[in-house]
């Protein structure tokens, strides 16, 4: 009688496992339509590779990458991206353990590496137009620009997510709808990671490589 | 009587395998500190490499470095791909590893595609042919 007792309270809460476990599969479906969003988004920077690879070399007699770029400051700004993912990572991990004055610490923190990340490339891009390499000096200059100033718009987009999330986060707390917002932000940003990963070796060292 | 304590304890562990399984699938975008440290060491070492053979100048043959380099990039890219966005073959019942293929073979497609068109239409120009005269050919 004690093990039918026993089987029964076993099978009436089996249901309330499925339950969280369906819920689960719903965020899950998020999780796929946001990793195909993200699938999509490599493909523009695909082509916009391509019309680089394409054009890198036509200079219209004007300036060449490697009269251009000054690699330490992408170096710094790689570091810049790649410690932006470690902390957004540490936020994550915070995120499980539901701290929230952590998480927002180092939510901050990717925040400010993605400010850092946006001023160098801003910088950059405003030496390069003082010293005349406009996007309309030459094709390879446009594809530059269209090509990182891409990325760039991404990473602003990133930033203005982020710091909506650490308004969010407080007032909701860790609710399963900020838990997905978490989840969507964390892939667009290591996403956006990876896309440098080409754009450093492709554009900027490639380019001082083969001159 | 029997057979249901038979089953009593085999059901738990049903529930149980149902459990960790969907606890692995949500625990598969996460990720734990030690992978985020496994990535963030390695991409920094995939980083260094490819920056200090181009400042350096290491190699003499620059097509030879542009290879390396690119070689980098895509272990890089790869441990990225594992240890901060979570890639594995078994995450969505495999739908974001089957998406990430059919994505990377239309990227392929699209760069060597156009690099290799565009490319085989500048060898193919004369020498010295200015584009005027290029319009007119037969």
């Amino acid at each position: 009688m004690a093990t039918h007792a026993g089987t029964a309270v076993s099978e009436t809460e089996a249901p309330v496992y499925f339950d969280t476990d369906e819920h689960g599969h719903a965020e899950g479906s998020t999780m796929l339509g946001f990793w195909i969003y993200l699938m999509s988004d490599s493909l523009i920077f695909a082509i916009l590779f391509a019309t680089y690879g394409v054009l890198s070399r036509s200079y219209a007699a004007g300036p060449s990458p490697a009269d251009l770029f000054e690699l330490p400051l992408i170096a710094l700004n790689t570091t810049m991206l790649l410690l932006s993912s470690i902390t957004y990572g540490l936020a994550m991990l915070e995120v499980e353990r539901r701290r929230m004055g952590l998480t927002l610490f180092w939510l901050g923190v990717t925040g400010l590496f993605g400010l850092g990340f946006l001023s160098i490339e801003l910088y950059e891009f405003g030496h390069l137009i003082h010293e005349g390499a406009t996007p309309q000096r030459s094709a390879f200059l446009s594809a530059f620009f269209t090509l990182v100033g891409t990325h760039g718009l991404h990473v602003t987009f990133g930033i203005i997510w982020l710091v909506t999330l650490m308004f969010q986060l407080p007032m909701h707390g860790f609710i399963p709808d900020n838990h997905r917002r978490l989840m969507c932000l964390g892939m667009f940003w290591h996403f956006l990671d990876v896309v440098w990963i080409g754009v450093f070796t492709y554009v900027y060292l490639m380019g001082v490589l083969l001159k | 009587m029997s057979a249901q304590a038979e089953r009593h304890p085999a059901d738990p562990h049903a529930y149980d395998d149902a459990h960790d399984h969907g606890h692995d699938d949500s625990g598969s975008h996460h990720g734990s500190f030690r992978d985020y440290l496994i990535g963030f060491g390695l991409s920094i070492v995939l980083t260094a490499i490819p920056f200090w053979i181009v400042i350096d100048n290491v190699f003499r043959e620059p097509k030879v470095a542009a290879i390396v380099l690119m070689a980098f990039a895509v272990v890089q890219i790869v441990v990225h791909m594992v240890y901060f966005l979570h890639m594995n073959s078994k995450s969505e019942g495999g739908w974001t590893m089957l998406a990430l293929i059919f994505t990377s073979i239309l990227v392929v497609i699209a760069l060597t595609g156009s690099l290799w068109v565009m490319n085989h239409l500048d060898s193919n120009m004369m020498p010295g042919m200015s584009p005027e005269q290029a319009r007119n050919l037969p």
